[in-house]
């Protein structure tokens, strides 16, 4: 294992976003105050309370859930598609190092930055509400493997595209879309019964709602559903990351 | 010497069916400056490519320090440092930065001082902090070839390092493949000036059409090609070629005051003797004579030419 290019990959990575470090902190606080003073005020006024928590607190996990999957999206595909745009990419092609090695360095380095926003945001939100976390190594686990599994995901992504339009494509047309339908900022027992049946097949419900049970204790669905979910995810994407390492595909001619 | 590179039968098909390499062999001694030479689309890219990791081969193989590209690719790249033929650089990097990053991924330890050598020896050191988009093109030519040398390659690989170069960077390249040579590196660099391989190169292969034609040590090439020109000056202008020397491989330059004969030093006979008796028969009076060793463009025409012909037949 060439740890030193790990760390080198990932160090490398960073740097851009420690360039940027206030920035980086400013607009999570400044997006999540606003999700407080928009939904907070005007939806909290008629909703009060969901399943025993107050509205406010309710939509915590959500909008964690919310950035920490754009961020690690957006960062991941981003870090690889910019080498492949400028042709930087033929380094690493050149490099002794295997796909795991160059894989821990962009996803590690992606991961990191969701997960800074994802801490970010939730300090801003515990000024605004109470929040208790019940099980918070249960939290910490489901917010680790949400960054990684989309940052594995991004970098597949960054890898497909062949432009700027089909990097964007896939986090605009179907991730934020599945985010916001997935129970981010309600819960599914308050849609109508078909709803609720036909939402189970959009994935990021189980992630939402495992890490709103990791707050609350109160989910929609089963926990070790929620588990095995993310799991199941997590393994696809490295699965699909070490085929296209081992084929080159849209890397190597 | 030993082989250091060792290629057999390599071949590259691309996606869509282009063969761009057809079945290349070559040994590579250790410490040698090896010239590919070859018209653009000849495949030398792609034959640096390929050994660099960059292009999956389609058939033959490769070795690096004995150890194959394929199965062994750790090992292989670990001897190898690449300069590609397209600058690439992150514009808002620092040269320092990158030239870390290289470090890194070539597994060395982070070493400030290795890097600070590097970027000296390149005369890169008051740029260290410069963000590369900040850098002339030579400049940014020399970053890469430090990012290349950081790790100390054993085989230093230089595509085109001077196609878009003035002269006075160019002989600054020469001076650094000079010193690399004397560390005992071996360098294979990519040119289609023939004079830079007349140059700078121990041996030059002629690549063409994705096919090896020949490699030989440069002086021996030419020696065996070895075409020569005599240049008769003569007393009185001539306006046109007298019939009676038609035969010969005659031109006229200097508004006839010199005629120009090509000959091959290789033939049995070189007509020179007919020749001067020919024009002293004609009662043409000579000033002076000179021959010149024909350059090796000429001979790389020639030979571009002849294999063309021979595909043909
Ligand atoms: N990725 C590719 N896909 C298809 N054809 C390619 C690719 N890269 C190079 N070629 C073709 O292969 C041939 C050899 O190219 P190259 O190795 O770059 O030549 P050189 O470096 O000698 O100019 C050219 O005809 C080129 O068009
Ligand atoms: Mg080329």
């Amino acid at each position: 294992m060439n740890l030193r290019a790990v760390k080198a990959i990932y160090m490398y990575e960073m740097s851009r976003f420690f360039r940027t470090l206030a920035q980086s902190f400013i607009s999570p606080v400044i997006s999540t105050s606003l999700y407080f003073v928009v939904f907070g005020t005007a939806i909290g006024s008629r909703i009060d309370q969901v399943e025993g928590v107050s509205y406010g607190a309710f939509i915590v996990p959500g909008l964690i859930m919310l950035s920490v999957i754009t961020q690690a999206l957006s960062n991941a595909s981003f870090g690889i598609y910019f080498p492949k745009f400028i042709g930087t990419v033929f380094e690493l092609l050149s490099a002794p190092v295997n796909f795991l090695e160059i894989v821990a360095g962009y996803v590690g380095a992606a991961a990191t930055k969701a997960l800074f926003i994802g801490v970010v945001i939730l300090g801003t939100a515990s000024l605004f509400v109470d929040i208790h976390i019940q099980h918070p190594l249960a939290m910490v686990a489901f917010l680790l493997l949400t960054c990684i599994s989309f940052a594995l995901f991004g970098f597949i992504i960054g890898i497909w595209a062949k432009n700027f339009e089909q990097l964007q494509l896939i986090p605009l047309l179907v991730v934020t879309p599945l985010v916001f339908l997935g129970g981010s900022f309600y819960s599914i027992s308050m849609l109508p019964p078909i709803w609720q049946k036909i939402t189970l097949f959009n994935p990021v419900v189980y992630l939402i709602s495992g890490f709103r049970w990791s707050f609350f204790g109160t989910a929609d669905v089963p926990i070790g559903l929620s588990l095995l979910a993310i799991a199941g995810f997590m393994g696809l994407c490295i699965a699909a990351v070490w085929w296209i390492f081992r084929t080159g595909w849209r890397l190597r001619s | 010497m030993a082989a250091v590179v060792e290629i057999r039968d390599l071949r590259k098909t691309y996606e869509g069916g282009f063969q761009a390499l057809k079945g290349v062999d070559l040994t590579i001694e250790e410490g040698e400056i090896l010239a590919l030479l070859g018209p653009n689309g000849a495949g030398k890219t792609t034959l640096i490519s390929t050994i660099c990791g960059l292009v999956t081969p389609t058939s033959g193989s490769v070795t690096v320090g004995g150890a194959d590209i394929v199965t062994g690719y750790r090992k292989a790249r670990e001897l190898i440092g690449l300069v590609p033929q397209e600058i690439s650089l992150e514009p808002f990097e620092k040269v320092k930065d990158t030239v870390r990053l290289s470090q890194g991924l070539w597994g060395m330890k982070r070493d400030d001082a290795a890097i600070e050598d590097v970027l000296r020896k390149l005369s890169l050191w008051d740029k260290r902090d410069a963000r590369t988009r900040e850098l002339s093109g030579g400049m940014k030519r020399r970053v890469m070839i430090a990012k290349a040398l950081i790790h100390k390659p054993r085989v230093l690989f230089l595509d085109e390092p001077t196609a878009g170069v003035d002269v006075e960077l160019r002989r600054g390249m020469w001076e650094v493949v000079e010193e690399l040579r004397r560390d005992g590196v071996t360098i294979i660099l990519t040119t289609h000036y023939i004079e830079e391989a007349e140059a700078i190169a121990d041996r030059i292969g002629v690549i063409d059409a994705g096919q090896l034609q020949l490699v030989e040590e440069t002086g021996a090439l030419m020696a065996r090609m070895g075409q020569k020109e005599l240049r008769i000056e003569l007393h009185m202008p001539l306006a046109a070629i007298p019939d009676a020397l038609s035969d010969y491989d005659l031109e006229l330059a200097d508004d006839g005051e010199v005629l120009i004969y090509r000959y091959d030093t290789r033939a049995e006979r070189t007509g020179i003797t007919a020749l001067l008796n020919g024009l002293q028969s004609e009662g043409i009076v000579l000033r002076d004579l000179q021959t010149r060793q024909s350059s090796l463009e000429e001979i790389f025409v020639g030979l571009v030419a002849d294999a063309q012909k021979e595909d043909a037949a």
